[in-house]
């Protein structure tokens, strides 16, 4: 197929995009790339973590500037050194990591940065507050007004702000990365619909996922970067996933998920009527030996909440768990992992590893008494068992002693997953392992999951991404606003029951909770 | 697959090159720690005569011993601004004691006791109500002095058993060393050992570097922080007794200002105020340094106060070096 | 009624409210309590620490602490003082006014490292404190300037009356007055939430972080610089120790006054009722027939019931996922 789209259209791109090089100490994170945005069109730009998407966003908005190259604006070479900058000149975006003060409202969100003011100096709050509402009135928002903080409102709002706060500035591009990563099917939905208003409105879109779903159902081009470099670019019709993620990989990953070896033993885990006063009620399953049990929903259908009463983070109001046939109740973390339960939370940076100390540190950070049989720390037995696990992973790393912060996203996965092996648990909670890592590091993720379970450990695992639930999963959860709403047999499923389940096509009668 | 990586054997360190080492903040401490006893040295005949020199340690040990237990609670992410009122607490509450007529023992028991227990009240309103230390234990330090006042007015107690003066004024080794001094390195090398050699002290730095990553990875945090901030007031009891046993006096106004540069030398000795970071040998040196540069002030009739510019502008000087070089020499490469 | 539900649900209503329910229950038990008279001491001797705790409120908000306040006041007192002893001529104005550029001058010291440098502002004004409190000791060879070396006109000022109040809290008044239209409506103040509230993001947005930091802690310093002469006028008295522990007092203010210590939140007027309710309590404690020696105790147990109450607001909210109520 074409790695190279022929530039039928005569007029002149509203951004192109001429050879970037951007070289931090180090590190070249982008060599030579190349992409044209055009009016009334959805471009979707694709790569793998690391094969510098954002870097190439925050060329475009003024925070970084290229080492080599040229950017072009309706065919005039330009070059911002600050997002106002390239905000004056049209261009905004909404960042992946939104860019929200949550303690101001809507209004001061959006006028931040560039306040209406009056003759005098002081604030124009009157018209500020009439603009803002101008413009949520433009996106047919109705469930928020300019005063409501921003703190008050959902994560799908917020981005909605941000599409607000772009078109304050009239822009005629827009940069959109990652903006569907936190979002549920139906407020993706929501978010389409202004998407394609604004794209019929004449405005360039550059639209950066990591969800196919969501390149295929609004872009109408796409380009494909790889490891800093371009890939490849063309039409949306006419390719399919797997040509994405050649282009994306510079391979075919083997989409084959893994062959079920074992039959599933006995009851681990046994979950009765679990309720919870706020997140969700009436929970019920069993985990069984050598199982991957998985929970599927939208974000916000209760799942996390679900497993941090199982570890042991939060208390559950009624409800019990049996496991390996005793009873079981934990009032802390401790209480899970010395039960033989282990948990890798989605926050990898956050929750999951210590980024700031060594690989080795975080191996052994769960275990250290069991490695040193006492309170004396003992060096050469802990770089023993940090090795025995990091390698077993296959990590990356130049020694033991790389603090973990240094590392790539799916190796910080990989250190994380090594410390709970390390306590050598009988459950494994694996909550979204494979969020934010790249296609590799993700299929290296998949195929430890399957030797787990053929070494008789049972896990559960909680993903958005249907795919990968329906390939690795015995069984699914489906959870939604807090309920359970069944559980199937992966053999006996397909992707729209799933889904259904999910998004409450299928109804679900109510169940109660004595608390 | 032509290239497939063979071996993902890493090894367990890269090798430090001597130039790491002697870039280090100890490496800084101790060379600011010899010019002074340089300089000094040439100033004063006196300095450095043997009894001079470890008579000096009894006026920095007092303050030392909570820099010790401090060290930790900021390397857990915590700190503690109410020492001193504690010092001042437990002092005036071991005066009372001595003046209903308690023995040596019973006096130094309510200075640890109620050391103890302000520290363990700080630590329990950090950890059952989830409130910021800072703020707590500013609270605190108000409440613990003012407490202080109310029991003592602006008055002050004079008489304590003998014994117990005793302890404060005691040399040992042929009379050399004071008893400040040896309480002081035997809780130096304790805290070094478990800060360095125990899993205690391990998990101690998961939970100043992220709390969260840390109670994620089975660690009771909050048993950390209140561990630290009940040792805290453990080790303010133990320097109120030195202190008052020494000096033979306890006034609600005693030690002022020793919370900040109490924290001063923390930082000093290379404890990242955010937490997660610090060694004790960085520490400990920053102690012996500012307890040098005060004793070479005193001898050379300086008075304190000038002594306290010189370790605020050390302090600042301290951190500012490292980014001005960092910033040369990086400009270089 | 949303406008009186608006004002009970924040923490400057709740705060007023309690001032208020307070100084009527003290007045209750002695009715001398309640006359202008206290009322007129209390807003004289709150001003200084109304006026600091805003200017502490703004750098807490951006995530910083300004532990220097304190050494300013002693050190721009004391320059004001002496040149008030050693020029008895000098005009009023710019005696005032030397103490002002001493306090920017310290300000923007304290800017230099914590704004431009980016070293943590607790540990610079933790080292700096120190150095200006002993700059105070240099300039005086550690002598106390005592009210028959001042000039009368120099004492005098802080006392004398302009519409029925004393300098000192007009000047109090005014001063937060301004610092709250500052916050609330212009850009400088609402760029100062958005910083504290999410600095990471203010890249995004062309907020100038850098500047905007610099310029708050050079307006502190400046504050504390006119509060130098103030304090030291009003007490008739100019030593190196004056104004000790008063860092902590401001801050202590803000926490009454629900400034979030973790940057982003609280309000001018919030800081500065804080100010005043620690001022009411200040003349209320002798007026009950309590000791002096139990002020300080109660001021910290104000300030631990205050944070307490910050915490119980600011509680996360569940998720509320279960849209079902039981």
């Amino acid at each position: 197929m074409s790695q190279v789209l022929v530039d039928q259209e005569t007029t002149t791109p509203l951004l192109e995009v001429k050879d970037i090089t951007k070289e931090f100490p180090g590190v070249r994170a982008l060599d030579g790339v190349r992409l044209k945005i055009r009016e009334g069109e959805v471009l979707a730009l694709l790569g793998e973590n690391g094969a510098g998407k954002s870097t190439l966003v925050k060329i475009l908005t003024g925070v970084y500037q290229p080492t080599s190259g040229q950017v072009f604006r309706n065919g005039r070479p330009v070059s911002y050194t600050s997002a106002q900058q390239a905000w004056a000149d049209g261009i905004a975006a909404i960042h992946q990591e939104t860019i929200a003060f949550s303690e101001l409202s809507v209004t001061e969100n959006i006028f931040m940065g560039h306040p209406i003011t009056k003759k005098g100096g002081l604030l124009d709050w009157k018209r500020m507050n009439e603009e803002t509402q101008a413009l949520l009135d433009r996106l047919g928002i109705t469930d928020f007004i300019p005063q409501t903080l921003l703190k008050d409102l959902s994560v799908a709002q917020k981005h909605l702000v941000e599409v607000a706060k772009a078109l304050s500035h009239d822009v005629s591009i827009l940069i959109m990365d990652e903006p569907t990563a936190a979002l549920s099917q139906k407020e993706v939905e929501e978010l389409f619909v202004i998407v394609r208003k604004l794209r019929d409105e004449g405005k360039g879109i550059l639209f950066i996922s990591h969800r196919f779903d969501d390149i295929f159902s609004i872009a109408d081009t796409f380009v494909v970067f790889r490891d800093g470099d371009f890939a490849g670019e063309g039409r949306i019709q006419g390719v399919d996933e797997d040509d994405l993620v050649r282009m994306m990989a510079g391979r075919s990953v083997e989409k084959e998920y893994r062959s079920r070896k074992t039959e599933a033993g006995e009851p681990v885990l046994v979950v009765d009527s679990l309720c919870h006063p706020t997140e969700f009620k009436d929970i019920s399953f069993e985990l069984r030996r050598g199982e991957v049990l998985g929970f599927y929903g939208l974000v916000g259908s209760g799942r996390s909440e679900l497993m941090h009463v199982i570890f042991g983070l939060n208390k559950a109001c009624s409800g019990s768990m049996t496991l390996n046939g005793a009873p079981y109740q934990p009032g802390k973390p401790e209480d899970a992992v010395s039960n033989g339960l282990a948990y890798v939370p989605e926050d990898r940076q956050d929750c999951g590893a210590i980024l700031p100390m060594t690989v080795g540190e975080n191996i052994t950070l769960a275990s250290l008494s069991k490695i040193t049989g006492g309170l004396r720390l003992k060096p050469e037995k802990e770089n023993e068992f940090a090795r025995r696990y990091a390698s077993l992973l296959k990590l990356k790393a130049h020694s033991l002693d790389q603090i973990v912060g240094t590392l790539s996203g799916g190796n910080q996965q990989k250190v994380v997953i090594g410390k709970w092996l390390g306590v050598d648990p009988d459950v494994i909670i694996l909550d979204e392992p494979t969020k934010g890592i790249d296609v590799g590091a993700k299929a290296m993720v998949h195929s430890f999951v399957a030797e787990l379970v053929d070494s008789g450990m049972s896990v559960i695992l909680v993903s958005s991404e249907l795919p990968e639930v329906l390939g690795l999963a015995d069984r699914i959860v489906v959870m939604r606003e807090g309920l359970m709403c069944a559980t199937l047999q992966t053999g006996d499923t397909n992707q729209e029951e799933v889904v259904a389940l999910a998004t409450g096509l299928k109804t679900k009668q109510d169940s109660s909770c004595p608390c | 697959m032509e290239q497939v990586i063979k071996s993902y054997e890493i090894p367990d360190s890269l090798p430090q090159g001597l130039l790491d080492r002697l870039r280090s903040r100890e490496a800084l401490l101790l060379l600011l720690l010899g010019l002074t006893v340089l300089i000094n040295s040439l100033l004063s005949p006196y300095f450095l005569d043997i009894y001079n020199l470890a008579d000096s340690t009894q006026n920095f040990s007092e303050k030392g011993i909570i820099v010790l237990s401090m060290a930790l609670v900021i390397i857990g992410q915590e700190i503690d601004i109410s020492v001193a009122s504690i010092i001042a607490l437990s002092g005036v509450l071991m005066g009372a004691a001595a003046s209903f007529g308690c023995g040596t023992g019973t006096v130094v028991l309510v200075g640890l006791a109620s050391g103890t227990l302000a520290g363990a009240l700080n630590g329990l309103l950090v950890t059952r109500l989830d409130l910021p230390s800072i703020i707590v234990t500013i609270g605190t330090m108000s409440l613990y002095r003012g407490i202080a006042f109310i029991i003592l007015g602006d008055r002050a107690y004079t008489s304590f058993p003998d014994g117990f003066q005793a302890i404060g004024q005691a040399y040992f080794f042929d009379d050399l060393v004071p008893s400040q001094f040896i309480v002081f390195v035997m809780l130096a090398a304790g805290v070094w050992y478990f800060l360095h050699h125990t899993v205690y002290g391990r998990r101690l730095f998961a939970i100043g570097n992220n709390p969260t990553g840390a109670k994620y990875s089975g660690i009771r945090v909050d048993n950390y922080r209140l561990g630290l901030l009940t040792l805290n007031g453990f080790m303010s009891g133990l320097a109120a007794i030195m202190l008052v046993s020494r000096i033979a006096t306890a006034r609600p106004n005693m030690a002022p200002g020793w919370e900040l540069e109490i924290i001063t030398m923390t930082i000093l000795g290379g404890v990242s105020i955010f937490g997660g970071m610090g060694k004790m040998p960085g520490v400990i040196l920053a102690v012996l340094l500012i307890g040098m540069v005060q004793f070479g002030m005193q001898l050379n009739n300086i008075p304190g106060v000038i002594m306290s510019i010189f370790t605020g502008a050390l302090l600042v000087v301290s951190l500012v070096l490292p980014i001005l070089l960092g910033k040369f020499f990086s400009g270089r490469k | 009624m949303p406008m009186l539900n608006k004002l009970i649900r924040s923490r400057e209503g709740q705060l007023v409210i309690f001032t208020a329910v307070f100084f009527l229950a003290v007045g209750i038990v002695s009715p001398t309590f309640l006359s202008f008279q206290t009322v007129d001491s209390i807003l004289t001797d709150s001003a200084i620490l109304m006026i600091m705790a805003s200017v502490q409120m703004m750098i807490i908000l951006t995530r910083g602490i300004d532990l220097t306040l304190a050494a300013n006041i002693a050190l721009s007192g004391m320059v004001a003082a002496l040149i008030g002893m050693y020029w008895p001529e000098t005009p009023l104005f710019l005696v005032i006014g030397a103490a002002v550029a001493s306090g920017l001058l310290l300000g923007v010291l304290n800017a230099v490292f914590i704004a431009l440098l980016g070293i943590p502002a607790i540990v610079v004004s933790l080292g700096a404190m120190t150095v200006y409190r002993g700059m105070v000791f240099v300039l005086s060879g550690g002598q106390w300037v005592n009210s028959q070396e001042m000039s009368a006109a120099f004492q005098a000022f802080p006392l004398n009356r302009m519409f029925g109040l004393t300098n000192l809290a007009v000047i109090g008044i005014v001063l937060t007055i301004l610092f709250m239209i500052l916050m609330r409506h212009t850009r400088f103040g609402r760029e100062l939430y958005a910083i504290g509230g999410n600095p990471a993001a203010t890249d995004y947005v062309g907020i100038n972080t850098k500047a905007r930091l610099f310029a708050v802690y050079v307006l502190a310093g400046t504050a504390g610089g006119l509060c130098g002469y103030l304090w030291v006028a009003r007490f008739a008295i100019a030593y190196t120790e004056i104004a000790l522990g008063f860092e902590l007092l401001t801050v202590a203010a803000c926490v009454i006054g629900g400034v979030g210590i973790a940057g982003g939140t609280g309000s001018v007027l919030g800081a500065a009722l804080g100010a005043l309710f620690l001022g009411v309590l200040q003349n209320a404690l002798p007026v009950m027939g309590i000791s002096p020696f139990w002020q300080m105790a109660v001021s910290g147990l104000a300030i631990l019931a205050a944070v307490i109450v910050n915490s119980r607001g600011r509680r996360k909210r569940g998720q509320q996922i279960l849209r079902v109520s039981n």
